[in-house]
Formats: structure tokens, sequence, C-alpha cells
């Protein structure tokens, strides 16, 4: 096996208030994996994926980034590395215009001239918002904000894509090509979410945070289909939607 | 740049002065208004000397004088006040059509109003010729301290959200039946402008965290480098060199 794409080892983290949000959090993820991280609000999950790009550090244990370890010294490299999608992308998105916005990244990475156009129209088309490029980003529709602030984090190449909320606010056409888009990259995904038949469909595998602790680590669908373990970590279901009734995600290779 | 984000002193066309590079333009901009100001206000042929250099510039910008002549409305709350000069100016009086006037309030008025208007009428043609996020991109290239420039360019991009903010507080509050109608409401509106400078600012930390997350370590990376041949300077700096000419012989002749 390769070396992982993200591993998180004994992660323990209290806020300078005292406020203890993690208590000893371990997983990996394999290169190439597609993985929810399912939690009722209020489970830590935000503050474990500020930890991912270094943003949040002084606590106790590691993150591993494709076998490099967060920390001060390779800090710019970790943030090329781990791409965070935020719920808002009018947050993400604070460039005049989307061109220059998906090009932030590799510029500050040092990338210029020609390959940077190349890195910007490439992101850009994986999300299908080529013809959108010199638009300000406030002309677009939620959904396309949404799609552009995929394709900023894109452009930077990144080892591993962590999406916090992605469907939250989309209606559901926009969330459908959302999915179609995530499917067709080729690169590990770790996605933060309460829409549970949305990490049915994407994920073959999810993860429980519940309390700052992993509670559950397994098949998206069995996760799902346990109704015990889904009421102990206030997870619910749409009504009327059955986990058994629709096929799972089907696993990569 | 984006055709869609003209803000609304922009007037969309392909003309030369359109073309110049914004930083030349900015100069010659200033260079001219420096000019303007240091003309003796005795010399009254120079400043009409100016006003055909203008005219022949937003000739060359296909600017109809219809359009600069409404956006020099701006300029009318600013000059109101030397209307009042020659009724409180001290000294020697003159009567006009039976009101007794003062030479040197007289002589303040005119100056007041010429070079205002000189300058505004350049900053208008400016404006009409220079998308917005252009003008940034030059002050930028003008060596203006880059923390301005980012504040501006902020400005740019979340005046929209802003402004989209207060409107739905605004009607959130009128749907609840609240209306202002004199001082008594200025308690509610002085509430709701504190909401939104909070909002905003946890928006900025939003942004911030954001901006940090792909690769922001102080300084915006440089996507578009602008830049200018010496035709580019010259052809820009001819306004500014007819000006101070026009202005040696206004302080000789």
């Amino acid at each position: 096996m390769s070396t992982a794409s993200l591993a998180v080892a004994g992660l323990a983290f209290a806020y300078p208030d005292g406020h203890q949000a993690l208590f000893g959090v371990d997983f990996t993820v394999a290169r190439g994996e597609r993985v929810a991280l399912l939690g009722p609000n209020g489970a830590g999950k935000t503050t474990l994926v500020l930890h991912l790009n270094g943003i949040l550090t002084g606590g106790t244990g590691t993150v591993t980034v494709a076998g490099l370890e967060v920390g001060k010294r390779h800090m710019a490299e970790i943030r090329r590395r781990v791409g965070i999608v935020f719920q808002d992308p009018d947050d993400q998105l604070f460039m005049p215009t989307v061109r220059e916005d998906v090009a932030f990244g590799p510029a500050a990475a040092g990338i210029k001239g020609a390959e940077l156009e190349e890195r910007v129209d490439r992101a850009l088309g994986l999300v299908g918002m080529a013809e959108f490029k010199d638009r300000p980003p406030h002309h677009l529709s939620f959904g396309q904000r949404r799609r552009v602030a995929v394709a900023t984090v894109l452009a930077m190449e990144p080892e591993i894509l962590v999406l916090d909320e992605p469907s939250s606010n989309l209606d559901p056409a926009s969330r459908r090509e959302l999915a179609d888009i995530l499917r067709s990259l080729d690169v590990t995904v770790l996605m933060v979410t309460h829409d549970l038949p949305y990490a049915l469909e994407l994920c073959p595998r999810s993860l429980i945070l519940s309390d700052g602790v992993i509670a559950a680590d397994g098949g998206t669908a069995d996760l799902l289909a346990d109704a015990a373990l889904m009421r102990a970590h206030r997870l619910e279901l749409p009504y009327g939607f059955d986990p058994r009734s629709v096929p799972a995600a089907p696993g990569r290779s | 740049m984006g055709a869609g984000h003209a803000h609304r002193l922009y007037r969309h066309g392909h003309s030369p002065v359109h073309a110049l590079p914004p930083h030349t333009k900015l100069a010659a901009v200033l260079a001219f208004v420096v000019v303007v100001v240091s003309t003796p206000r005795e010399a009254m042929w120079a400043f009409a000397a100016y006003a055909g250099l203008l005219a022949l510039v937003a000739y060359a910008a296909r600017v109809p004088p219809g359009f600069l002549l409404r956006r020099l409305l701006i300029e009318v709350p600013f000059v109101a006040f030397a209307a009042l000069l020659p009724f409180v100016a001290r000294g020697e009086r003159v009567d006009v059509l039976g009101l007794s006037l003062s030479v040197d309030g007289l002589w303040g008025a005119w100056n007041v109003l010429a070079k205002g208007t000189l300058g505004v009428a350049a900053s208008v043609l400016l404006a009409a010729t220079t998308e917005l996020r252009e003008v940034l991109l030059g002050l930028q290239r003008l060596r203006l301290p880059p923390l301005l420039v980012q504040i501006a360019s902020f400005m740019v991009r979340y005046g929209d959200v802003v402004t989209d903010e207060m409107r739905r507080m605004r009607i959130a509050r009128e749907s609840r039946g609240f209306e202002a109608r004199g001082v008594r409401h200025w308690g509610v509106l002085a509430k709701s402008a504190g909401a939104l400078f909070i909002r905003s600012y946890e928006r900025g930390e939003r942004v911030h965290l954001a901006m940090v997350s792909r690769g922001y370590a102080g300084s915006m990376p440089v996507i578009d480098e602008v830049t200018a041949s010496r035709a580019q300077w010259c052809r820009a700096l001819a306004l500014p060199s007819a000006a101070f000419v026009v202005c040696l012989l206004g302080w000789t002749v």
C-alpha cells in the first residue's frame, strides 16, 4: 500500500478558552478514497478540518499529509496539498474575477505566466465553469460559486480535497451537478456533511465524529443502516429515506 | 477584463484612450491636476485651454459630451460653498445686478469652480475609460502601499455582498412591521448598523482563513503584470505636457 493521503493520530485540541473540542482522533484516508465525515453540530468537525492544513495547531497528536507532517516547517507545502473548500463560497471567492481567484493559490505558490493560465483553465474546465472565467464571483449563482470555489482549490493540484458541507444551500440540480463533478475528479476527498444521502451517494466509507472522537468508521451504507448507532450520535436520515433501498457509492480501486 | 464587472462610471469601448495601460492614465491625470491647480487664477484663457485639452481627450475616447456633463454633476455639492464666497469675503466690492459682491470672493469662487471642474472632468474621463479592476492594478503598479490596494480591492469585491446583507436586514425589519420614521427609530437603525459591522467583521475573519488556506502569507501574488511601452507613456503624458506649456504661459504672459 502506498503512503496514505491523510493520517491523523491521537489528535486532541482545546481552544484557548478551555473548551476541549477534540479528544484523541485517529484515522487514515488512503490515496484516491472518498470518505465522508459525519457528526452532529458541535462534534468538532470544523476544528478537525482546520487542523488538516495547520490553521489550528498546538494540541497533541499528529496530522500527516502524504507522508509530510503538518507543522511550521512545511506550512506552504501542506497548504498546497490540502485543499479546503469552505462552506460559504462568498468567503472563499475574494478576488474581483473568477480567473484571478482560481489563480490565487497557484500564484501564491510562485507559478506564473502560461503555466498559471493553463492551471486556471484546467481547474475551471474540471468544474464546467470555463466560460465564466472573466466574470466577477458575485454575479454567479450560488451553485456556480460553489463550483468555482472547488476550482480554486483544484488549481493547487491538492493531494486531498476537503469539502465543508458541500451540498448546503444548493438546489437539487446544482447538488447533482456537484456530485457528478466530485465523482469525476481523480483526487482523495474528505467530505464533512450533515447530508447523509449525499454521503451515501458519493462516499463508500464514512467516519462518525462525535464528542471529539471517531465513534464509528465503516461502509457508509452499513453505518446509515445501524439505527442504534445513528440515534446515539444525533444523526437522522431525511423522512422516508431508506439507505438499504438505494445502491451505495461504488468503491474506487 | 470582466465585461460583467463594469461599474456605473465606466463606459465600455475600444478607443486609444481605453487601450492605454491604467498606471499611465493615473499618472497623467494626477500630473494634469497638479498643473491645473498651480495655474494663476487670473489667467482665465489658460483654463479654457485646459478644458479644450480635456475635450480633445473625450473626443479621442469617444465619450459623448452628455455623458461627461451628467457625471460632472457630482461636483455640485462640493462647489456649492464656492458660490457663497462672493457674499461673505471681505475687501473691495462691486455691484452686479444690484448685489454687492466682494471682488476677492468672486476670484476665489472662480478659482475653486474652474480648478474643481477641470479636476473632476479629468477623473470622470479616467473612470469612463478604465475599469475599476484596472485602476487597482494601475495603483499597484505605481507602488501604492500594497495594503491600501488590497483594502480597495476587497471593497470592490465585498461592496455588493455587504449591501445585499443590509438589504436583507431591512426586509427582515420591515417584515416584522418596522418602518424607520423619525428620530425615535434611529436606535433600531444604529443597532442594525452595529450588527452589520459585526457580521462583516466575522466575514473578514472567514475570508482571511480561506486566504491563508490557499497560501496567503501577507502579500497578494501578482497575477496580472501591467506594463507600458515608451510610446504608451508618451501618449498618456501628452495631456499633462500640453497643460504644462499652457501653465507656463499663464505665469509669464
